[in-house]
Protein backbone atom coordinates (compact mmCIF):
# COMPACT_ATOMS: atom_id res chain seq x y z
CA UNK A 1 0.00 0.00 0.00
CA UNK A 2 1.32 3.29 -1.13
CA UNK A 3 1.25 6.06 1.36
CA UNK A 4 1.15 8.51 -1.42
CA UNK A 5 -2.21 9.62 -2.39
CA UNK A 6 -2.78 9.02 -5.94
CA UNK A 7 -3.32 12.39 -7.41
CA UNK A 8 -6.37 12.92 -9.30
CA UNK A 9 -5.71 13.43 -12.86
CA UNK A 10 -8.00 16.40 -12.64
CA UNK A 11 -5.87 18.11 -10.13
CA UNK A 12 -3.50 20.43 -11.81
CA UNK A 13 -0.84 21.86 -9.72
CA UNK A 14 -0.94 25.66 -9.81
CA UNK A 15 1.62 27.17 -12.08
CA UNK A 16 4.43 28.62 -10.15
CA UNK A 17 4.09 32.40 -9.83
CA UNK A 18 6.77 34.28 -11.65
CA UNK A 19 9.16 36.03 -9.39
CA UNK A 20 8.26 39.71 -8.89
CA UNK A 21 10.47 42.10 -10.80
CA UNK A 22 12.82 43.87 -8.55
CA UNK A 23 11.81 47.50 -7.93
CA UNK A 24 13.74 49.97 -10.10
CA UNK A 25 16.12 52.20 -8.32
CA UNK A 26 14.77 55.74 -8.80
CA UNK A 27 18.10 57.20 -7.99
CA UNK A 28 19.92 55.41 -10.78
CA UNK A 29 20.42 57.85 -13.69
CA UNK A 30 19.14 56.91 -17.12
CA UNK A 31 21.69 56.58 -19.80
CA UNK A 32 20.95 59.01 -22.63
CA UNK A 33 21.54 57.82 -26.16
CA UNK A 34 21.68 61.33 -27.62
CA UNK A 35 22.71 64.53 -25.92
CA UNK A 36 19.90 66.94 -25.15
CA UNK A 37 20.02 70.68 -25.31
CA UNK A 38 20.29 72.46 -22.05
CA UNK A 39 17.35 74.69 -23.00
CA UNK A 40 13.99 73.35 -21.93
CA UNK A 41 12.17 71.89 -24.90
CA UNK A 42 8.99 73.78 -25.77
CA UNK A 43 6.73 73.09 -28.69
CA UNK A 44 6.49 76.38 -30.58
CA UNK A 45 2.94 77.57 -30.92
CA UNK A 46 2.00 78.18 -34.51
CA UNK A 47 1.28 81.79 -35.34
CA UNK A 48 -2.33 82.75 -35.17
CA UNK A 49 -2.59 82.93 -38.95
CA UNK A 50 -1.62 79.28 -39.41
CA UNK A 51 -3.91 78.23 -36.61
CA UNK A 52 -6.73 79.46 -38.87
CA UNK A 53 -5.33 77.61 -41.87
CA UNK A 54 -3.54 80.56 -43.49
CA UNK A 55 0.07 80.54 -44.63
CA UNK A 56 2.10 83.70 -44.22
CA UNK A 57 5.05 85.36 -45.94
CA UNK A 58 6.65 87.91 -43.63
CA UNK A 59 7.82 91.37 -44.59
CA UNK A 60 11.49 90.42 -44.54
CA UNK A 61 10.96 87.61 -47.04
CA UNK A 62 11.56 87.94 -50.75
CA UNK A 63 10.42 85.24 -53.15
CA UNK A 64 11.20 85.03 -56.82
CA UNK A 65 9.20 82.27 -58.48
CA UNK A 66 5.81 80.61 -58.57
CA UNK A 67 3.63 80.18 -55.53
CA UNK A 68 0.79 77.67 -55.44
CA UNK A 69 -1.27 77.38 -52.30
CA UNK A 70 -4.14 75.17 -51.21
CA UNK A 71 -4.90 77.36 -48.22
CA UNK A 72 -5.35 81.06 -47.55
CA UNK A 73 -2.15 83.08 -47.94
CA UNK A 74 -1.01 86.34 -46.36
CA UNK A 75 1.85 88.10 -48.14
CA UNK A 76 3.63 90.94 -46.41
CA UNK A 77 6.97 90.54 -48.19
CA UNK A 78 8.20 90.81 -51.78
CA UNK A 79 7.02 88.37 -54.39
CA UNK A 80 8.02 88.32 -58.01
CA UNK A 81 6.52 85.66 -60.26
CA UNK A 82 3.02 84.19 -60.03
CA UNK A 83 0.70 83.50 -57.13
CA UNK A 84 -2.12 81.03 -57.51
CA UNK A 85 -4.70 80.02 -54.91
CA UNK A 86 -7.62 78.58 -56.78
CA UNK A 87 -10.22 78.30 -54.02
CA UNK A 88 -8.68 80.43 -51.31
CA UNK A 89 -8.06 83.95 -50.19
CA UNK A 90 -4.93 85.99 -50.83
CA UNK A 91 -4.21 89.00 -48.64
CA UNK A 92 -1.45 91.43 -49.55
CA UNK A 93 -0.42 93.09 -46.32
CA UNK A 94 0.48 96.76 -45.98
CA UNK A 95 4.19 95.97 -46.53
CA UNK A 96 3.52 93.52 -49.32
CA UNK A 97 4.97 94.23 -52.75
CA UNK A 98 3.84 91.80 -55.40
CA UNK A 99 5.15 91.98 -58.96
CA UNK A 100 3.27 89.11 -60.38
CA UNK A 101 0.04 87.85 -61.80
CA UNK A 102 -2.38 86.76 -59.13
CA UNK A 103 -5.16 84.21 -59.25
CA UNK A 104 -7.38 83.41 -56.26
CA UNK A 105 -10.96 83.08 -55.14
CA UNK A 106 -10.71 86.28 -53.16
CA UNK A 107 -8.01 88.96 -53.06
CA UNK A 108 -7.61 91.69 -50.45
CA UNK A 109 -5.00 94.35 -51.15
CA UNK A 110 -3.59 96.56 -48.44
CA UNK A 111 -0.15 96.92 -50.06
CA UNK A 112 1.11 96.98 -53.60
CA UNK A 113 0.36 94.79 -56.61
CA UNK A 114 1.82 95.29 -60.03
CA UNK A 115 0.32 92.64 -62.24
CA UNK A 116 -2.97 91.25 -63.44
CA UNK A 117 -5.45 90.00 -60.87
CA UNK A 118 -8.00 87.25 -61.42
CA UNK A 119 -10.27 86.98 -58.37
CA UNK A 120 -13.12 84.64 -59.16
CA UNK A 121 -15.30 85.84 -56.25
CA UNK A 122 -14.16 89.21 -54.93
CA UNK A 123 -11.41 91.81 -54.99
CA UNK A 124 -10.95 94.45 -52.31
CA UNK A 125 -8.56 97.35 -52.71
CA UNK A 126 -8.21 99.10 -49.41
CA UNK A 127 -7.33 102.70 -48.68
CA UNK A 128 -3.62 103.42 -49.30
CA UNK A 129 -3.28 100.29 -51.42
CA UNK A 130 -1.98 100.40 -54.95
CA UNK A 131 -2.86 98.12 -57.84
CA UNK A 132 -1.56 98.52 -61.35
CA UNK A 133 -2.79 95.89 -63.76
CA UNK A 134 -5.88 94.42 -65.33
CA UNK A 135 -8.60 93.01 -63.11
CA UNK A 136 -11.01 90.18 -63.73
CA UNK A 137 -13.48 89.51 -60.93
CA UNK A 138 -17.11 88.99 -60.01
CA UNK A 139 -17.15 91.81 -57.47
CA UNK A 140 -14.84 94.68 -56.66
CA UNK A 141 -14.67 96.96 -53.65
CA UNK A 142 -12.37 99.96 -53.83
CA UNK A 143 -12.01 102.34 -50.93
CA UNK A 144 -11.47 106.08 -51.24
CA UNK A 145 -7.76 106.73 -51.18
CA UNK A 146 -6.86 103.55 -53.03
CA UNK A 147 -4.96 103.85 -56.30
CA UNK A 148 -5.88 101.73 -59.28
CA UNK A 149 -4.70 101.90 -62.85
CA UNK A 150 -5.85 99.38 -65.41
CA UNK A 151 -8.94 97.72 -66.79
CA UNK A 152 -11.81 96.08 -64.96
CA UNK A 153 -13.77 93.14 -66.33
CA UNK A 154 -16.68 91.99 -64.20
CA UNK A 155 -17.30 88.30 -64.75
CA UNK A 156 -20.30 86.95 -62.86
CA UNK A 157 -20.31 83.23 -62.09
CA UNK A 158 -22.93 81.21 -63.93
CA UNK A 159 -25.84 80.07 -61.74
CA UNK A 160 -25.93 76.34 -60.90
CA UNK A 161 -27.77 74.50 -63.66
CA UNK A 162 -29.26 71.91 -61.30
CA UNK A 163 -30.94 74.60 -59.20
CA UNK A 164 -32.33 76.27 -62.24
CA UNK A 165 -33.71 72.95 -63.54
CA UNK A 166 -35.33 72.10 -60.18
CA UNK A 167 -36.96 75.49 -59.95
CA UNK A 168 -38.27 75.36 -63.49
CA UNK A 169 -40.04 71.99 -63.12
CA UNK A 170 -42.95 73.10 -60.89
CA UNK A 171 -43.46 76.13 -63.08
CA UNK A 172 -43.57 73.95 -66.18
CA UNK A 173 -45.98 71.55 -64.45
CA UNK A 174 -48.61 74.21 -63.63
CA UNK A 175 -49.99 74.73 -67.14
CA UNK A 176 -50.40 70.94 -67.52
CA UNK A 177 -52.75 70.68 -64.52
CA UNK A 178 -55.83 70.78 -66.72
CA UNK A 179 -54.77 67.69 -68.67
CA UNK A 180 -56.07 64.11 -68.28
CA UNK A 181 -55.88 62.12 -65.05
CA UNK A 182 -52.86 60.21 -66.19
CA UNK A 183 -51.10 63.39 -66.94
CA UNK A 184 -52.45 64.93 -63.73
CA UNK A 185 -50.87 62.21 -61.64
CA UNK A 186 -47.61 62.80 -63.44
CA UNK A 187 -47.93 66.51 -62.79
CA UNK A 188 -48.69 65.87 -59.13
CA UNK A 189 -45.56 63.76 -58.87
CA UNK A 190 -43.53 66.55 -60.39
CA UNK A 191 -45.03 69.17 -58.10
CA UNK A 192 -44.19 67.06 -55.07
CA UNK A 193 -40.60 67.24 -56.02
CA UNK B 1 -9.17 115.57 -44.57
CA UNK B 2 -9.58 113.17 -47.47
CA UNK B 3 -6.44 112.93 -49.56
CA UNK B 4 -6.89 112.36 -53.27
CA UNK B 5 -4.55 109.40 -53.36
CA UNK B 6 -2.59 106.85 -51.35
CA UNK B 7 0.74 107.35 -49.64
CA UNK B 8 3.95 107.30 -51.67
CA UNK B 9 4.37 109.84 -54.47
CA UNK B 10 2.26 112.90 -53.78
CA UNK B 11 -1.15 112.54 -55.31
CA UNK B 12 -1.57 116.29 -55.65
CA UNK B 13 1.34 118.69 -55.87
CA UNK B 14 1.13 121.16 -53.00
CA UNK B 15 1.77 124.16 -55.20
CA UNK B 16 -1.02 123.27 -57.60
CA UNK B 17 -3.94 122.65 -55.34
CA UNK B 18 -5.16 124.12 -52.12
CA UNK B 19 -6.95 121.41 -50.24
CA UNK B 20 -9.89 122.07 -48.02
CA UNK B 21 -10.19 120.43 -44.67
CA UNK B 22 -13.55 118.97 -45.65
CA UNK B 23 -14.81 117.53 -48.89
CA UNK B 24 -18.03 119.12 -50.03
CA UNK B 25 -20.20 116.71 -51.97
CA UNK B 26 -23.09 117.81 -54.14
CA UNK B 27 -25.33 115.89 -56.45
CA UNK B 28 -26.53 117.55 -59.60
CA UNK B 29 -27.94 116.81 -62.98
CA UNK B 30 -25.54 116.56 -65.90
CA UNK B 31 -26.89 116.94 -69.39
CA UNK B 32 -23.50 116.06 -70.76
CA UNK B 33 -23.41 112.76 -68.89
CA UNK B 34 -26.94 111.98 -69.95
CA UNK B 35 -26.02 112.67 -73.56
CA UNK B 36 -22.86 110.60 -73.33
CA UNK B 37 -24.71 107.47 -72.20
CA UNK B 38 -27.66 108.18 -74.47
CA UNK B 39 -25.25 107.99 -77.39
CA UNK B 40 -24.19 104.53 -76.20
CA UNK B 41 -27.66 103.26 -75.38
CA UNK B 42 -28.36 99.65 -76.18
CA UNK B 43 -24.73 98.76 -76.51
CA UNK B 44 -22.82 96.41 -74.22
CA UNK B 45 -19.23 95.35 -74.00
CA UNK B 46 -17.85 98.82 -74.77
CA UNK B 47 -14.46 99.96 -73.54
CA UNK B 48 -14.77 103.19 -71.57
CA UNK B 49 -11.77 105.16 -70.36
CA UNK B 50 -12.25 107.16 -67.15
CA UNK B 51 -9.58 109.79 -66.48
CA UNK B 52 -10.84 110.66 -62.99
CA UNK B 53 -9.19 107.72 -61.28
CA UNK B 54 -10.96 104.69 -59.89
CA UNK B 55 -14.02 105.18 -57.74
CA UNK B 56 -16.56 102.64 -56.54
CA UNK B 57 -19.45 104.58 -58.04
CA UNK B 58 -17.98 104.84 -61.51
CA UNK B 59 -16.85 101.22 -61.50
CA UNK B 60 -20.29 100.02 -60.42
CA UNK B 61 -22.17 102.17 -62.90
CA UNK B 62 -20.13 101.40 -65.97
CA UNK B 63 -19.62 97.69 -65.31
CA UNK B 64 -23.32 97.26 -64.48
CA UNK B 65 -24.03 98.52 -67.98
CA UNK B 66 -21.93 95.59 -69.20
CA UNK B 67 -18.93 97.64 -70.27
CA UNK B 68 -15.26 97.29 -69.54
CA UNK B 69 -13.78 100.18 -67.63
CA UNK B 70 -10.22 101.47 -67.89
CA UNK B 71 -9.21 103.72 -65.05
CA UNK B 72 -6.48 106.35 -65.09
CA UNK B 73 -5.85 108.99 -62.42
CA UNK B 74 -4.80 111.64 -64.91
CA UNK B 75 -4.31 114.63 -62.60
CA UNK B 76 -2.41 112.60 -60.03
CA UNK B 77 0.04 111.40 -62.67
CA UNK B 78 0.27 114.95 -64.02
CA UNK B 79 1.42 116.18 -60.63
CA UNK B 80 3.76 113.24 -60.12
CA UNK B 81 5.54 113.77 -63.45
CA UNK B 82 5.49 117.53 -63.84
CA UNK B 83 5.26 118.98 -60.35
CA UNK B 84 7.12 122.29 -60.61
CA UNK B 85 8.95 121.27 -63.80
CA UNK B 86 8.58 122.94 -67.17
CA UNK B 87 5.17 121.82 -68.46
CA UNK B 88 6.32 122.33 -72.04
CA UNK B 89 9.30 119.97 -71.90
CA UNK B 90 8.72 117.60 -74.87
CA UNK B 91 10.52 114.67 -73.23
CA UNK B 92 8.43 114.99 -70.13
CA UNK B 93 5.26 115.33 -72.20
CA UNK B 94 6.08 112.12 -74.07
CA UNK B 95 6.84 110.35 -70.80
CA UNK B 96 3.54 111.55 -69.36
CA UNK B 97 1.56 110.30 -72.34
CA UNK B 98 3.32 106.94 -72.18
CA UNK B 99 2.31 106.65 -68.54
CA UNK B 100 -1.32 107.69 -68.99
CA UNK B 101 -2.57 107.16 -72.54
CA UNK B 102 -0.48 104.34 -73.93
CA UNK B 103 -3.21 102.38 -75.71
CA UNK B 104 -3.89 100.87 -79.09
CA UNK B 105 -5.43 103.10 -81.80
CA UNK B 106 -9.23 103.00 -81.67
CA UNK B 107 -9.23 100.99 -78.46
CA UNK B 108 -11.93 102.98 -76.71
CA UNK B 109 -15.60 103.51 -77.40
CA UNK B 110 -15.88 106.47 -75.07
CA UNK B 111 -13.79 108.62 -72.76
CA UNK B 112 -14.86 110.38 -69.58
CA UNK B 113 -12.36 113.22 -69.63
CA UNK B 114 -14.09 115.27 -66.88
CA UNK B 115 -12.20 118.52 -66.18
CA UNK B 116 -8.58 117.37 -66.59
CA UNK B 117 -7.89 119.19 -69.85
CA UNK B 118 -8.10 122.64 -68.29
CA UNK B 119 -5.09 121.87 -66.07
CA UNK B 120 -2.80 121.09 -69.00
CA UNK B 121 -0.33 123.60 -70.43
CA UNK B 122 -0.88 124.45 -74.11
CA UNK B 123 1.84 122.11 -75.42
CA UNK B 124 0.69 119.24 -73.21
CA UNK B 125 -2.95 119.90 -74.07
CA UNK B 126 -2.28 119.71 -77.80
CA UNK B 127 -0.34 116.47 -77.43
CA UNK B 128 -3.00 114.98 -75.15
CA UNK B 129 -5.84 115.76 -77.53
CA UNK B 130 -3.90 114.25 -80.38
CA UNK B 131 -3.38 111.08 -78.35
CA UNK B 132 -7.02 110.95 -77.25
CA UNK B 133 -8.12 111.30 -80.83
CA UNK B 134 -6.00 108.35 -81.83
CA UNK B 135 -7.09 105.97 -79.07
CA UNK B 136 -10.86 106.42 -79.52
CA UNK B 137 -12.61 104.79 -82.43
CA UNK B 138 -14.36 106.99 -85.01
CA UNK B 139 -17.93 108.00 -84.12
CA UNK B 140 -17.24 107.60 -80.40
CA UNK B 141 -17.72 110.30 -77.79
CA UNK B 142 -15.74 112.17 -75.19
CA UNK B 143 -17.26 114.02 -72.23
CA UNK B 144 -15.25 116.97 -70.92
CA UNK B 145 -15.96 119.72 -68.39
CA UNK B 146 -14.47 123.22 -68.38
CA UNK B 147 -14.88 126.03 -65.91
CA UNK B 148 -16.42 129.02 -67.60
CA UNK B 149 -15.39 131.86 -65.26
CA UNK B 150 -12.70 133.54 -67.35
CA UNK B 151 -11.62 135.77 -64.50
CA UNK B 152 -10.99 133.00 -61.98
CA UNK B 153 -7.43 132.61 -60.77
CA UNK B 154 -8.31 129.35 -59.11
CA UNK B 155 -11.24 127.03 -59.75
CA UNK B 156 -12.88 124.34 -57.64
CA UNK B 157 -11.03 121.06 -57.97
CA UNK B 158 -13.63 118.34 -58.22
CA UNK B 159 -13.76 114.59 -58.20
CA UNK B 160 -16.55 113.36 -60.44
CA UNK B 161 -18.57 110.30 -59.60
CA UNK B 162 -21.51 108.95 -61.50
CA UNK B 163 -24.67 108.66 -59.46
CA UNK B 164 -26.90 107.56 -62.31
CA UNK B 165 -27.32 108.19 -65.99
CA UNK B 166 -28.42 111.79 -65.45
CA UNK B 167 -26.65 112.80 -62.24
CA UNK B 168 -23.14 113.17 -60.96
CA UNK B 169 -21.69 113.58 -57.50
CA UNK B 170 -19.31 116.49 -57.32
CA UNK B 171 -16.83 116.26 -54.51
CA UNK B 172 -14.89 119.48 -54.16
CA UNK B 173 -11.46 118.76 -52.81
CA UNK B 174 -10.06 122.26 -52.93
CA UNK B 175 -8.99 124.90 -55.40
CA UNK B 176 -6.60 124.55 -58.29
CA UNK B 177 -5.10 126.95 -60.77
CA UNK B 178 -6.19 126.10 -64.30
CA UNK B 179 -3.64 126.36 -67.10
CA UNK B 180 -6.24 128.01 -69.32
CA UNK B 181 -9.86 129.12 -69.17
CA UNK B 182 -11.91 128.45 -72.31
CA UNK B 183 -14.96 130.04 -73.85
CA UNK B 184 -17.14 128.44 -76.51
CA UNK B 185 -15.07 129.77 -79.38
CA UNK B 186 -11.78 128.58 -77.93
CA UNK B 187 -13.32 125.20 -77.26
CA UNK B 188 -14.47 124.89 -80.84
CA UNK B 189 -10.96 125.67 -81.93
CA UNK B 190 -9.56 123.22 -79.41
CA UNK B 191 -11.60 120.34 -80.82
CA UNK B 192 -11.39 121.38 -84.46
CA UNK B 193 -9.92 118.04 -85.50
CA UNK B 194 -12.93 116.21 -84.09
CA UNK B 195 -16.16 115.72 -85.97
CA UNK B 196 -18.48 117.77 -83.74
CA UNK B 197 -18.74 119.61 -80.44
CA UNK B 198 -21.86 120.15 -78.38
CA UNK B 199 -22.05 122.46 -75.33
CA UNK B 200 -24.18 122.45 -72.20
CA UNK B 201 -23.80 125.34 -69.78
CA UNK B 202 -24.67 124.36 -66.25
CA UNK B 203 -24.52 125.56 -62.68
CA UNK B 204 -21.23 125.89 -60.80
CA UNK B 205 -20.00 127.71 -63.95
CA UNK B 206 -19.12 124.40 -65.50
CA UNK B 207 -19.37 124.02 -69.24
CA UNK B 208 -20.10 120.46 -70.31
CA UNK B 209 -18.87 119.42 -73.70
CA UNK B 210 -19.71 116.34 -75.75
CA UNK B 211 -17.15 115.78 -78.47
CA UNK B 212 -17.62 113.30 -81.27
CA UNK B 213 -14.54 111.73 -82.78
Amino acid sequence: MSIFTKRSQEEVPPAPRPAAAPPSNPIEPKKEATPLSSMPFKTPEPPESTQRGQASIGKAVKINGQIYSKEDLYVDGDVEGTIELQEHRLTIGPNGKVHSSVKAREVVVLGNIQGNVDASDKLEIRKDARLVGDIKTARIIIEDGAYFKGSIDIVKPEPAKSNMAAQSRPQQAVPAAAASNAQGSAVAAEVKR
Amino acid sequence: MSSPGPSGPAAVHPSSTTLFSKEIVTSRASRGLEQFFFCHRGEVGLSILDLAGASQENINFITNLGHRLYSEDFVRTLDDIFGDEDPGDPARIEHFLRQTLSFEPGQFDGVLVWDVLQYLSPALLTATLERLRSIVRPQSYLLAYFHSDEKAQQVPFYSFRIKDQQHILLSQRGLRKPAQIFNNRSLEKLFQKFESVKFFLTREQLREVIVRR
